[in-house]
C-alpha cells in the first residue's frame, strides 16, 4: 500500500518534472519567445560600443604569461582536397582573394602577406565554451589591406570564407549539419588595431590545427570569430544573403553574431 | 516621572485585556514586492541556462588562462570516465579530492532518457538537453532584466532608506550576544510574534543584505569579466579577479552560494507560514499574530 502509494508519488513527480521540462524546452523552440530573447545581443552590442573607445585594446600579455599548450579547437584537419593541396605544397599557390565591394580585388599570396609590415601581440584567446589560452600572433593588419583594396563606401561588412566544411554540435537537441565555415565582421572590428591576418603563432608559421596559412584575430570577439584556414576576404553591405543568413557559421546555429560576450 | 509612574501602574491581567484582533502591517513596498518576483523568473532561468553553459567546459581555473591541458590551473571538474571494470563513472574533482556522483553530476539520465555523460543533470539546466547556442541567448537576455530590475531595486532601496532601515545591521545587532541569540532562536524554529516580526533580526539581515549587496553584485561583475568585450574596455575588471579564468571560477561560486541562499530562503518562507510570507511578498500585507501571554 505505501509502497504503491509511493511509486504513485514517484510516478506524479517524475511526469510533473518532464512536463516542466518539455514545457520549458517547448519556449526554446518558440520563434517568437527566441526572437524577444536574441533581442539582448543588441542591447549588449550596443552598450559595449558605448562604454567602450572604438580602438580600446584588448589586453597584452608576455611571454610569461602564455599558455604552454594552446589548445587547437574547432576544426583541426580540414578535407577539402584543394586545402589538403595546398598543405602539401606548403602554401606556395595558395592565394588570399580580396574582393567584394572593393575598387581594387586583390590577390595576396603567402609571401606577400609575410612581406607586410606585420603586428605581434599575444592576447587572451576566449572560447565561446568557457576556456581560454594565452598566445603570440603575428600577422598584417586588416585595416591596411582594406584600404588597399579601396573599399566602397557601401561597404559595411567583410566577410571572411574558409576552406573547411565542418560539422559542429548537434544544435537544438536534433540535426547536426556539415558546412562551410565563415565568419564576419563590422568595419569597426575589421579597422581594429590588434584585427590582424595572423600567419604564425607563438613565433613559428601557423599548423594546419590553428588554421594555416591564416586566421583572424578579433581580439575583441569570442574564439568563433577567430576564422582560420581563410581563403577570401569579401566586403559586403549585408550578409543575410550568404549561407544561412546570420553572418557565420556558428551564428547560423543560433550563437550571437556579436560575440564580445 | 511620568515613566516611573507608568512603570509604577500594576500591569493588567492577560485575562482582562479584551482580545486583540490580528493587526494587517504593510510590510512590503510595492517596489520591493515587484522586483522580488521580477527576481525569481531571472534567477530560474540564470541558474538553468548557467548549468547548461557550464557543461560545455564543465571545468575551472584559476589564473588568466585556463584549458584542457592546464592541469596544474584546475581546480574543479565535473566529468565521467570508466572504471577498472569497465564501468563508466560520474565525478566531480576538487584538487585531489574525487567524489564519485553517478545519477547526478557527471553521468545522468539525458534529455533523451539514456544515461549521458553531461556535467549537471538534464531536469537541471535550460533547455534540458545540450544546448549552448540557446543558454547563452537566454542567459544574457535575463541577466539584463536581473541588471536593470536589480538596479531599480538598489537605487530605490538607497533613496527610499530600505536598505538602511530594514537590511543593513545596525552597529548594536552585531554583538555576539545578539548573534547567538538570533541563532538560538533559529534552531528552535523559533519565530518572531507580534511587534517583534515588523522588523528583520540580524541573521535575516545579514544574509538578505550580503545577497543583495555583495553576492549578486559580484555575479554581476564577474560575469562581465567573462566578455573579451568588456576586458578590452574596462580592463581594471580582469585585474581587479585575477583573470578571465578566476572570474569563472569565482561566478561559479557565487552562484552556488545565491542557491544555498534560495534554498533556505525558501525553506525558512515554509517554516514561518508560507500563505502568509508569500501574501505579503504579493499583497504587501504581513498578518501580525498578537502575542499571547507575556
Amino acid at each position: 500500500m505505501n509502497l504503491s502509494r509511493r511509486g504513485l508519488l514517484t510516478g506524479a513527480g517524475v511526469g510533473a518534472g518532464g512536463l516542466l521540462l518539455s514545457a520549458c524546452d517547448g519556449l526554446a523552440h518558440s520563434d517568437g519567445i527566441t526572437s524577444v530573447v536574441k533581442s539582448a545581443e543588441g542591447a549588449t552590442r550596443r552598450w559595449q560600443r558605448l562604454v567602450s573607445d572604438r580602438n580600446a585594446l584588448a589586453r597584452e600579455f608576455t611571454t610569461a604569461d602564455m599558455s604552454p599548450i594552446f589548445k587547437a579547437n574547432g576544426s583541426k584537419d580540414p578535407q577539402d582536397p584543394d586545402y589538403l593541396g595546398h598543405v602539401d605544397s606548403k602554401f606556395a599557390n595558395w592565394q588570399l582573394k580580396v574582393d567584394g565591394l572593393v575598387n581594387n580585388p586583390m590577390s595576396l599570396s603567402l609571401a606577400d602577406l609575410r612581406a607586410m609590415p606585420a603586428r605581434t601581440q599575444i592576447t587572451r584567446h576566449d572560447c565561446v565554451e568557457g576556456w581560454s589560452a594565452i598566445g603570440q600572433w603575428t600577422g598584417p593588419q586588416l585595416g591596411p589591406i582594406l584600404k588597399a583594396a579601396g573599399l566602397r563606401t557601401n561597404a559595411r561588412y567583410v566577410i571572411f570564407h574558409c576552406a573547411d566544411n565542418y560539422g559542429g554540435e548537434v544544435s537544438k537537441g536534433g540535426e547536426q549539419s556539415m558546412s562551410q565555415y565563415y565568419e564576419s565582421v563590422d568595419l569597426i572590428d575589421a579597422f581594429h588595431p590588434q584585427t590582424i591576418l595572423a600567419h604564425s603563432m607563438n613565433g613559428s608559421p601557423l599548423t594546419v590545427a590553428h588554421g594555416a596559412p591564416i586566421r583572424m584575430r578579433i581580439e575583441r570577439q569570442l574564439g568563433y570569430k577567430q576564422a582560420k584556414y581563410v581563403m577570401r576576404i569579401e566586403a559586403v553591405d549585408s550578409f543575410t544573403g550568404f549561407s544561412g543568413g546570420h553572418g557565420g557559421y556558428w551564428e547560423d546555429r543560433g550563437y550571437e553574431w556579436y560575440a564580445g560576450i | 516621572m511620568a515613566s516611573l509612574a507608568d512603570d509604577a501602574l500594576p500591569v493588567a491581567a492577560p485575562l482582562e485585556a479584551p482580545p486583540r484582533a490580528p493587526e494587517d502591517f504593510y510590510r512590503h513596498a510595492v517596489v520591493t514586492r515587484t522586483t522580488h518576483w521580477i527576481n525569481v523568473l531571472c534567477m530560474v532561468f540564470l541558474i538553468g541556462t548557467g548549468l547548461n553553459i557550464f557543461n560545455a567546459h564543465p571545468a575551472l581555473y584559476w589564473g588568466q588562462y585556463g584549458a584542457d591541458d592546464d592541469d596544474a590551473k584546475r581546480w574543479l571538474e565535473i566529468g565521467s570516465a570508466d572504471a577498472p571494470d569497465g564501468q563508466a563513472y560520474g565525478f566531480v574533482r576538487i584538487g585531489s579530492l574525487t567524489v564519485k556522483t553517478t545519477g547526478v553530476l557527471g553521468i545522468s539520465k539525458g534529455a533523451s532518457g539514456q544515461p549521458a555523460a553531461i556535467g549537471y543533470p538534464s531536469w537541471a539546466t535550460f533547455p534540458s538537453y545540450r544546448d549552448l547556442a540557446t543558454a547563452r541567448n537566454w542567459h544574457f537576455f535575463f541577466a539584463w532584466l536581473f541588471i536593470l530590475n536589480g538596479l531599480l531595486y538598489l537605487l530605490w532601496g538607497a533613496f527610499s532608506g530600505h536598505l538602511k532601515n530594514d537590511l543593513l545591521p545596525k552597529l548594536k545587532e552585531l554583538s555576539p550576544a545578539n548573534i547567538g541569540h538570533d541563532i538560538w532562536t533559529h534552531i528552535q524554529l523559533k519565530f518572531p510574534k507580534g511587534e517583534d516580526s515588523k522588523r528583520y533580526h540580524i541573521l535575516q539581515k545579514l544574509s538578505y543584505a550580503g545577497t543583495a549587496l555583495v553576492l549578486l553584485p559580484v555575479m554581476v561583475l564577474t560575469g562581465l569579466t567573462m566578455s573579451p568585450g568588456v576586458n578590452a574596455a574596462w580592463p581594471w575588471l580582469a585585474e581587479l579577479f585575477g583573470g578571465r579564468p578566476s572570474a569563472r571560477s569565482i561566478h561559479w561560486i557565487t552562484a552556488n552560494l545565491t542557491m544555498l541562499f534560495i534554498i533556505v530562503h525558501v525553506l525558512m518562507v515554509v517554516l514561518a507560514g508560507p500563505i502568509n510570507e508569500i501574501r505579503s511578498m504579493i499583497t504587501g500585507r504581513f498578518r501580525i499574530t498578537p502575542e499571547t501571554g507575556k
